[in-house]
């Protein structure tokens, strides 16, 4: 646990933390770190129960609009908004709990249905007076960069933290073995249910609270980008790519191809969204474990 | 009927159109290891997946010392001390043999030391590897020794000699006579009579989903219609 925190969480913070001194793309960073925050989010779903959510940007959405709404018609201060963001995707998601009974794909199915469900009810055009429906929102919430980035760094922290504890706490290990095998787990005592609307909540709570801060950052958005399904296609390939229940393979992940992503891709993003999507049916079919997969063999020789 | 640590009461199981268990009575007290023997296809892991709570019954009742199981999941049946083997071994391949034990979580008797336990199974060498690499005979034993790993008061084994050297049974038979002693309650599913012969103090036969026959070995070999049913399948070394 201390290893891992001194070898990747605190150095990545520190190196996130300084970058703003001498890189003046803002909103890039914050991307980066909106990503690293999905990725490890995704990181505790897939990495420890085995659900990969291809809607986990439902929960981004739900952070965004809760956000928006709490500012916009409850006069909430922002601060307390990006607390109403988590709330609205944990409550999003403890709605969700019943697709925890599927099993692969048809999870991930459901739950991106579930993610465009939400995003036609928000983009409803006879729900404008209270979330915008189609035409978006548009936020006096103020302009706060360093105080929207220390805050993307706290989430980020907070959930490379748990996953850290995850990683070497029992409880993990007890969602480890629920994810080999739920029945055997269930012999051993453990209390899947309950274990995996833990780490699921979890999840999502990550999801909503950097949606919170995309949103007070970006200010003015329509709903569609704030329920992209490239969030969840980045998250996902970033994560495999990188090796799931891992601490530093979704870094690596978010680092290398977000990165790649950035320097030559948005000139032609179409060709990248269909890369990455092939990347994820590889690395789903040859390497399951990604890149800490590769690595680990290496050292196992 | 003996009164028992655990008892199973009219437990009946369809598959479909198939009656897969009839109404079965079953006990076990505490200190006691029953043979539960029958052909291919009667019926015993289907019980033992009943009273487990890996699979619901259609009818009967479980009880744990006197307390209906029922309505509990499988976790919480582990918790109040019922545990089992599977027939094909489910250990968690990507967990290491320790870890395997370690995420066992103690229940009503106290749960034992993973490094005993290890030890207690000849395991201990292997404790860093993960459970997947192991042989099937291997991934039995740690089968058993993380069922032991809840502190279970009634044990279900479902053939776990099967695939066994003698050398090897003879370890398991050993140890399970010594569970006994220590109190725990076992139920025992074997097809090596020889086995069940060395630790049992009574067997209960099964057919089609019913009980046939309940008494000591010995007379089971000698009952008409046991060893007509058994007639094909490894004679009943009496
Ligand atoms: N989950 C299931 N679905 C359908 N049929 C089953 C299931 N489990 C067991 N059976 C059937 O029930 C019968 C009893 O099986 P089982 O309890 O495994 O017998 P035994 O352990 O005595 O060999 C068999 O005919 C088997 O095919
Ligand atoms: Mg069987």
């Amino acid at each position: 646990m201390w290893r891992d925190l001194g070898l990747v969480v605190l150095p990545l913070l520190a190196v996130l933390a300084v970058l703003p001194a001498v890189y003046d793309n803002g909103a890039l960073l914050l991307n980066f770190v909106v990503f690293l925050v999905l990725a490890q989010g995704l990181n505790l779903t897939y990495g420890f129960s085995g659900y990969l959510p291809f809607g986990y940007v439902g929960f981004f959405g739900a952070g965004a609009y809760g956000f928006a709404m709490s500012v916009t018609l409850a006069g909430a201060p922002p601060l307390l908004g990006v607390l109403a963001g988590g709330g609205a995707s944990l409550l999003v998601g403890l709605l969700l709990t019943p697709l925890l009974r599927l099993q692969g794909a048809y999870f991930g199915l459901a739950s991106l249905a579930a993610a465009e469900a939400l995003l036609h009810l928000i983009g409803n055009p006879n729900l404008q007076p209270v979330t915008g429906g189609p035409y978006g929102v548009k936020l006096q919430a103020g302009y706060a960069p360093l105080l929207t980035y220390a805050l993307a760094l706290a989430i980020l922290a907070l959930t490379m933290l748990l996953v850290a504890w995850l990683r070497h706490a029992r409880f993990g290990l007890r969602l480890l073995a629920a994810r080999d095998d739920a029945l055997a787990a269930a012999m051993a005592g453990i209390d899947i249910v309950r274990g995996r609307l833990v780490i699921w909540l979890a999840s999502a709570l990550a999801a909503g609270l950097i949606g919170a801060v995309f949103a007070w950052r970006t200010a003015t958005f329509f709903p569609d980008a704030v329920f992209d399904l490239n969030f969840s296609i980045f998250a996902i390939v970033f994560t495999l790519f990188g090796g799931a229940g891992t601490l530093a393979g979704p870094v690596f992940g978010v680092l290398l191809l977000y990165g790649l992503y950035n320097a030559i891709g948005l000139s032609a993003p179409q060709y990248f969204q269909l890369a990455y999507g092939v990347l994820i049916m590889l690395l789903a079919l040859f390497f399951p474990e990604g890149l800490a997969g590769i690595a680990r063999r290496i050292a196992d020789g | 009927m003996a009164e028992g640590l655990l008892e199973l009461r009219g437990v009946a199981k369809r598959f479909g159109g198939f009656q897969a268990l009839a109404g079965v009575d079953l006990a076990v007290a505490a200190g006691e290891i029953v043979g539960l023997i029958g052909p291919n296809g009667s019926g015993k892991t289907t019980l033992i997946n009943i009273a487990s709570g890996v699979l619901a019954a259609d009818a009967g009742d479980i009880r744990l010392a006197g307390r209906s199981l029922l309505h509990l999941p499988a976790h919480r049946r582990a918790a109040l001390g019922l545990n089992r083997t599977f027939q094909v071994p489910r250990p968690f391949p990507t967990l290491t043999v320790r870890q395997n034990l370690e995420v066992a979580v103690p229940g009503a008797a106290a749960g034992r030391d993973p490094a005993a336990l290890l030890d207690a199974v000849e395991l201990a060498p292997f404790a860093g590897r993960r459970a997947g690499e192991l042989t099937s005979v291997q991934q039995k034993l740690l089968d058993l020794a993380r069922a032991l790993a809840t502190g279970p008061r009634v044990l279900l084994v479902d053939e776990l000699a099967t695939g066994l050297t003698p050398a090897e049974l003879a370890r398991v038979a050993t140890r399970l006579r010594a569970l006994a002693a220590e109190g725990l309650g076992l139920i025992v599913v074997e097809h090596l009579m020889a086995f069940i012969d060395r630790i049992t103090d009574r067997v209960v036969v099964m057919n089609a989903g019913q009980v046939l026959f309940r008494g000591t070995l010995r007379e089971a070999a000698k009952d008409r219609q046991v060893v007509d049913v058994f007639l094909g399948a490894p004679e009943p070394a009496a």
